[in-house]
Parts: C-alpha cells; sequence; structure tokens
C-alpha cells in the first residue's frame, strides 16, 4: 500500500491486514511503555484544513507512539491564510522530505492530488464529503472486536448520509467485510441513486430493530437552514435513537462529535450498547497500524538495522 | 447576415488547387471527388478530377483527403477583454483554425461584460487585426450581466453585436427575459441562454446521480437545465421570440425543446463535444481539468438522448462552448476548480472517433451539424458551391493522434481530450478565403 486515499482502494484482504496489525499495537497500548521504534528518524506531516478532535490527535499521538517526528500544521494560522495554494504547501513541506503526510481538506480529491504532487505517502483524514478512510477501517476494527466477523451482520447507518464522508467510506468498507446496509434518512439527505451502491434505503426507523449494529450520524444545525429537514425538532421525532427505539442487543455507534439530543439522545450515549468510547480508543492503534503499512510494512523481509523502520518482531519492544 | 459580415484579419484571398478531394457539402447536395479550385479567396470551380490548370498556382494533393465545409461554432470564450493570461482573440481564433473552423462567436462574459456598443467596437477593431478566423461577437442580455436590467440592445446591433447571451449565467428573472424578447422584435437578434435554475444548482459541481452520491459531491440535478428551458421556451412562444439555447446536456432538456419545436416555438439547440462524448463516469477520477464543466458531463441515457437529438434536427448544431482556463485554476481540487474545457481544436476529430466511427453518426450529419451553428444566429452557413466565400475544412480521416502531444494553438491545456488518441485530423483550414492553419508536418507533403 502505498496511499490511503480511500476505502474504495482496499481490498478485503488489505482491510484485514490493517486490522490485524491495529491487534498488535493494542496489545502494545496495554504495556506501561506504549512506544515502539519503528519510525525512529522519521517525519509525519498532519495537515488540517479543517477543525478536527479525533482525528488529528489520534494521528499526532499514533505517530508520536511510531517514534516519527511529528509536524503538525493547521491551515489557520499558517500561510494557508494567506492565500498559498495546496500544491504551494504541499511543496513547502516536502522540502522536510516527510515519509507520510496526514491530510484533511475540505474538498474531495485533495489527497489524491497531493499524492500526485508529493513523494510522500499520503493518508487521506477526510476529504470533503468523500471519504474518511481511517474512520471507517476503525468502526470496521471495533465491530470486528465485539462481533467477530461483519459477515451478514445487518447495519443501519442512519441520518445525514449527503453531507458525511463516513457514511460513505463505512459504507464501502462495511459491505467489503460482508455486512448488509440499510441506510435511512430524510429523504432530501440521501445522495440520489445511492442504493445503486448496493444498500436499501429506507426513510422510517420502523423497521429499525432489524439491525443488529446502528450507525448514528451527526446532524449539523443549520440544515434546516436550507430546507433539508424543517426542523431540528422533528429530525429528532422521527430519526433520534433514543432508549425507546435502541433494542438491548444492539449495538450503538456514532463517529462524534456527538449533538446531544438531536441524532442520540442523551442515554443511549452512556448505554452498555454504545461503542462510542471504543471508536476513540480504536482510533489510535489503528492509526498506527496505517502509518505502519504505509511506512514500515514493506521493510518487512530486510534485516533490521539501525535507521529507519524495523521489521514486526520488534513491535513489542520498547523504545 | 452574411459570413463576410464577421469581422477577421484582412489578407490576401488564397490561390490555390486541391487535387482530388474527396468534396462533402450534404447542404449543398456535393458528393464527389473534384478538383476545388480557389482562386482569391473563392471558391471557383469544382472541376472533375485532375482536370484544373494550376496556372502557377499551389496545388495540394489531396487525394484521400475529404474537404468540407469549414465549421462554425456558435459557442466560445476567447476571453478578452480582461482575462487575456487564458486566452485572447489572436490564439481563441488560430485554435478555431486549427480545427476546421472558419467562425465562431464568442460570449460576452469577459472582464467586464461586453455591454456597451463601444466594448463590441472595441472587440471588432481587434478582431480585424488578429483573427484568424471570422469572429462574430455577442453582447449580453443584461448589463454587466446583473439580471436586472437590459443593455441597449438596439445599439448593440447597430454596433455589430450578432446576439445577445448572458452566458455563464442563466437569466434568473422570468420578467427580464420577457422584456428582453419584446425588445428583440425592434432590434433583431438571436438570445442565446445559458439554462440553469440557480435554486436548484445551488453550489452543484457535478451531474446528480450514483457518481456524485458515491463521490460525495453536490450534484447539479438534469431539471436545474430542463425546467428553466420550459419556462424560457413558454415565454418566446408567448412573446414571438426567437432563443437559441447553449450547450444542451440532459435527456428531459431535449426533450422539452423537441415539444416547444413541435408547437412552433422559434428554439434552436446546440450541443457539445464532451457531453455528446462523455458521461458522469469520468468524473470518478476527480480530474478537474478535463472533466469539470457546467452544464455537468450527465449519464449514458442523457448522452444518448443527445445524439439522437442530433439526428433528428432537434439540436441544430454542435458548439464546442470552447473556454480556456489558467493553470493555477485547475490544479486544485475538484470542487474548487473553475469550471470548462477547451475544445475548439478536437471538435470534429473527437466526435468523428467517437461517433462516426462506431457507425453512431453519418459523416455527413455530422459535417452538416459542425457548420450548423451559423443559421439560428442569422448568418449563412459555410458553403462549397462554386462562388462562396472559401471557407473549407481539408481533413485526413484516417490519421491518428494524441492530443496536446504537440502543444495547443489556445493558451490555455485544459482540454477534455488531453491525451486522447484520435483518429481523423484537420490539416488545413480555409477561413474568409485566406489559409487560416496548416498543420506543420503537412506543408512537407504538399505536391508541387
Amino acid at each position: 500500500m502505498r496511499h490511503l486515499l480511500s476505502i474504495e482502494q482496499l481490498s478485503k484482504t488489505e482491510i484485514e491486514a490493517i486490522l490485524d496489525r491495529a491487534e498488535s499495537f493494542a496489545e502494545v497500548g496495554r504495556r506501561d511503555i506504549k512506544k515502539v521504534p519503528t519510525l525512529r528518524g522519521r517525519t509525519v506531516v498532519t495537515l488540517f484544513y479543517e477543525s478536527s478532535t479525533r482525528t488529528s490527535s489520534s494521528f499526532e499521538l499514533a505517530a508520536k507512539r511510531l517514534s516519527a517526528d511529528l509536524v503538525s500544521v493547521k491551515a489557520a494560522g499558517s500561510s494557508v491564510d494567506k492565500g498559498e495554494s495546496l500544491k504551494d504547501t504541499i511543496a513547502t513541506l516536502s522540502a522536510y522530505e516527510p515519509a507520510a503526510i496526514v491530510l484533511r481538506h475540505p474538498h474531495a480529491g485533495a489527497a489524491e492530488l497531493v499524492a500526485r504532487w508529493a513523494d510522500a505517502a499520503v493518508v487521506n483524514a477526510g476529504d470533503g464529503k468523500h471519504e474518511h478512510p481511517s474512520q471507517a477501517l476503525l468502526d470496521v476494527y471495533t465491530l470486528r472486536r465485539r462481533l467477530g466477523s461483519l459477515e451478514g451482520k445487518r447495519i443501519w447507518i442512519v441520518g445525514d448520509v449527503l453531507h458525511s464522508r463516513v457514511a460513505r467510506s463505512n459504507l464501502i468498507a462495511f459491505k467489503a467485510m460482508g455486512a448488509e446496509l440499510t441506510v435511512c434518512g430524510p429523504p432530501a439527505l440521501i445522495p440520489r441513486g445511492l442504493e445503486q451502491l448496493g444498500c436499501e434505503v429506507t426513510h422510517t426507523l420502523d423497521h429499525l430493530g432489524d439491525a443488529e449494529v446502528i450507525y448514528a450520524l451527526r446532524l449539523q444545525r443549520e440544515r434546516m437552514q436550507e430546507s433539508f429537514v424543517p426542523s431540528i425538532r422533528e429530525y429528532a421525532a422521527h430519526f433520534q435513537i433514543d432508549s425507546r427505539r435502541l433494542g438491548r442487543r444492539q449495538l450503538l455507534m456514532h463517529p462524534g462529535p456527538v449533538n446531544r439530543g438531536v441524532e442520540l439522545s442523551g442515554e443511549v450515549i452512556d448505554s452498555p450498547q454504545s461503542l462510542i468510547a471504543e471508536q476513540v480508543a480504536s482510533g489510535l492503534v489503528v492509526r498506527m497500524a496505517i502509518l505502519y503499512e504505509l511506512l514500515a510494512a514493506g521493510d518487512e523481509p530486510a534485516p533490521a538495522h539501525g535507521n529507519g523502520a524495523a521489521p514486526p518482531t520488534r513491535i513489542g519492544q520498547p523504545a | 447576415m452574411s459570413l463576410t459580415d464577421l469581422d477577421m484579419r484582412a489578407g490576401a484571398g488564397a490561390d490555390l488547387i486541391l487535387r482530388r478531394a474527396t468534396v462533402l457539402d450534404p447542404v449543398a447536395r456535393i458528393d464527389a471527388q473534384h478538383d476545388v479550385v480557389i482562386r482569391d479567396g473563392e471558391i471557383a470551380e469544382l472541376a472533375a478530377p485532375g482536370d484544373a490548370v494550376a496556372e502557377g498556382h499551389e496545388e495540394i494533393d489531396a487525394e484521400g483527403l475529404h474537404a468540407f465545409p469549414a465549421f462554425f461554432d456558435p459557442h466560445v470564450h476567447l476571453r478578452a477583454p480582461g482575462q487575456e493570461h487564458k486566452e485572447d482573440i489572436e490564439t481563441g481564433s488560430r485554435s478555431a483554425a486549427a480545427g476546421g473552423y472558419c467562425g465562431v462567436l464568442a460570449m460576452a462574459n469577459t472582464e467586464p461584460p461586453v455591454s456597451t456598443p463601444a466594448d463590441i467596437e472595441a472587440l471588432r477593431t481587434s478582431a480585424r487585426a488578429a483573427a484568424s478566423v471570422r469572429i462574430g461577437f455577442l453582447a449580453t442580455v443584461t448589463r454587466a450581466m446583473q439580471g436586472e436590467e437590459l443593455t441597449e440592445m438596439a445599439s448593440l446591433r447597430e454596433a455589430g453585436a450578432v446576439g445577445f447571451s448572458d452566458d455563464g449565467l442563466p437569466i434568473r428573472s422570468a420578467r427580464v427575459l420577457r422584456r428582453a424578447l419584446q425588445y428583440q422584435r425592434l432590434c433583431g437578434g438571436a438570445i442565446a441562454l445559458h439554462e440553469e435554475d440557480p435554486e436548484l444548482s445551488g453550489a452543484g459541481v457535478m451531474h446528480e446521480g450514483p457518481v456524485s452520491a458515491l463521490l460525495g459531491l453536490e450534484g447539479i440535478p438534469s431539471i436545474s437545465e430542463s425546467t428553466m428551458i420550459a419556462r424560457d421556451a413558454a415565454l418566446a412562444g408567448y412573446e414571438g421570440g426567437r432563443i437559441h439555447v447553449q450547450h444542451l446536456s440532459a435527456a428531459e432538456s431535449v426533450e422539452v425543446v423537441r415539444a416547444a419545436k413541435a408547437v412552433g416555438v422559434q428554439v434552436s439547440c446546440e450541443a457539445s463535444p464532451h457531453h455528446l462524448c462523455l458521461t458522469d463516469e469520468e468524473v470518478r477520477s476527480l480530474d478537474p481539468q478535463r472533466f469539470k464543466m457546467n452544464p455537468p458531463l450527465r449519464s449514458e441515457s442523457d448522452r444518448q438522448a443527445l445524439i439522437d437529438g442530433l439526428r433528428d434536427g432537434t439540436i441544430e448544431c454542435v458548439a464546442t462552448d470552447h473556454a480556456p482556463h489558467a493553470p493555477e485554476e485547475k490544479e486544485v481540487p475538484f470542487e474548487a476548480a473553475a469550471m470548462g474545457v477547451t475544445g475548439l481544436e478536437t471538435a470534429f476529430a473527437a466526435l468523428h472517433t467517437e461517433l462516426v466511427i462506431p457507425g453512431v453518426l453519418g459523416l455527413g450529419l455530422l459535417v452538416e451539424r459542425m457548420a450548423g451553428g451559423a443559421e439560428p444566429f442569422g448568418i449563412e452557413r459555410p458553403s462549397l458551391a462554386p462562388g462562396s466565400e472559401a471557407n473549407i475544412a481539408l481533413c485526413d480521416l484516417g490519421a491518428e493522434w494524441i492530443v496536446g502531444e504537440d502543444g495547443y494553438e489556445s493558451r490555455s491545456s485544459n482540454s477534455w481530450c488531453a491525451e486522447r488518441p484520435l483518429t481523423g485530423r484537420v490539416l488545413m483550414t480555409l477561413a474568409g478565403g485566406q489559409v487560416a492553419y496548416r498543420l506543420r508536418s503537412f506543408s512537407l507533403g504538399v505536391a508541387a
């Protein structure tokens, strides 16, 4: 794997390889010293053109746990504010010869462009409403730990699919792992033609009981101004996952940040069915695994020596 | 209006013979091998093959080559004034000549927009100084394309505006378009319309459908175009006005135009080579250089509907919507990139490759539609009938080439065809009686 630009590019086997790698990092995470020397001497740049808490912090921590040197750039307060183009910014950062660039950008395909311009491995940390592959991988990882396999599992994605890159990546990833997908939300928030991607589309929660996993999406409060929904109150009445709708045996997921009282009621967030906190914890190990697969996995057959990557046998060794 | 009323650089009329060319002009009912004798910029004679006497003039061995009436494009952006870093009259007209065109109509959405008689006069002066092909200039329908007040349409016509268009933007207000159609009775000049309901297009960047759903890009629904055409056809019918619908892209739009024509509305329309050859599947590559334009590439069924429309005459003409952009406006993510692609240099070759060779469209029909853009604007179409001004596209239908391999005549390189292999190439263009273009390598093959 040269870059991680989309889930669409990955086969089931490649997804599983990343998840297996993440499992081994989870084991490292339980040790007193949680750092490994794998990426010592190599540089990881995180470049975020949009605000982010979970994704940016977990990629940064993942890079540090792998002993990489980290440069994190936020568009606000950087030369991007002064009108520098993406191409020029990448050229500037490339001068540091980074091994990887982790990019969050408001436009679809930005990571793909950067992959064309830079020598570094590029990780798409969210491009517009297109894809968010690391989120999908951590969600599959979280579910796999809970369910063993996703094969034949019925997963419902509920909410504002139109504006959600998470929905798109997860739909593709869950399907690749053999799950059966239903997408549910107000008609104006479901993209036209989505069913052609191989999912059921419905506009009511009447049959939510069929789901084994419910994946709720964030509804931005501004959506009613554009008449996607008449009001937040009416949205919540029809689409909120609350304790009345969430079954005891169903699992609940959400990519965060949650709008409490909109897409989820307060009580389900903290319920035993909720995997939301686990998703965040998975984020770190999965992102370590992504950086490892991109930057170190290719080195595996080579004998271990001082600079750069180490073979997997050394993962467990403290730095 | 005669073609000669459009402006171009003055020059000596060509004197040459295209020896044994296959001459095809379906409208003039010419389809045979001839020696095409051109004297002082006029088609003097279509002689029997081998019969013409050279009289010391240049002869070109055109055996196996096709001579068509040169093409006419009713929709190009020459970017002058104000955006000469993308294109200007010289480079744009050279690009047209390289595509086999003898005439083009330049859109008025420049910086500032062409809204006053002085603007028209200045452009005509530039064309007389720098244009390789005949150029007609459109003026905006509304002042500065604001969509609110009409331009001085009668004075603009007197200054030489061929017609009117706010192209780039739709005319939002039905009232404003109605007033323009009423005024058209006084001043004439077709009104060319970019049809799109901004309320439905929103911030869309591609066709709304399964591909936009997958890519998470905001879609422009087909009905954004067709509902506006329906509105404007109704207005034109009511006022007895004459409208030309630009760059049809959707099946629904073809239906609406067909229905309007059936009830006698004076409406003509055009389709662009990229809409006739490509679909929204191309956008999966997220390459804005080649695949981002407005209207967007649509579905395969839309493309088929356009081809049917071209075939049955609902769509009179091919128009490139040649829209040059600078690299920095295209080397950005898809959503942020400028809309538009260039197309003058490749229109005929692309349609020949994609539609004629596979047998979808007859060669004669394509040739007819390639020059069909003049008549909707009241301009006589280029003809190969003896006595006509020499406007000829000489083509090698077997020539294979890769678009862009030798660069472009246009100042910009955002061609939707970039790097595509095409079959069929314009070797030489006569425009306004002058040799406007000659493929460099072709000049080596000239017979003495």
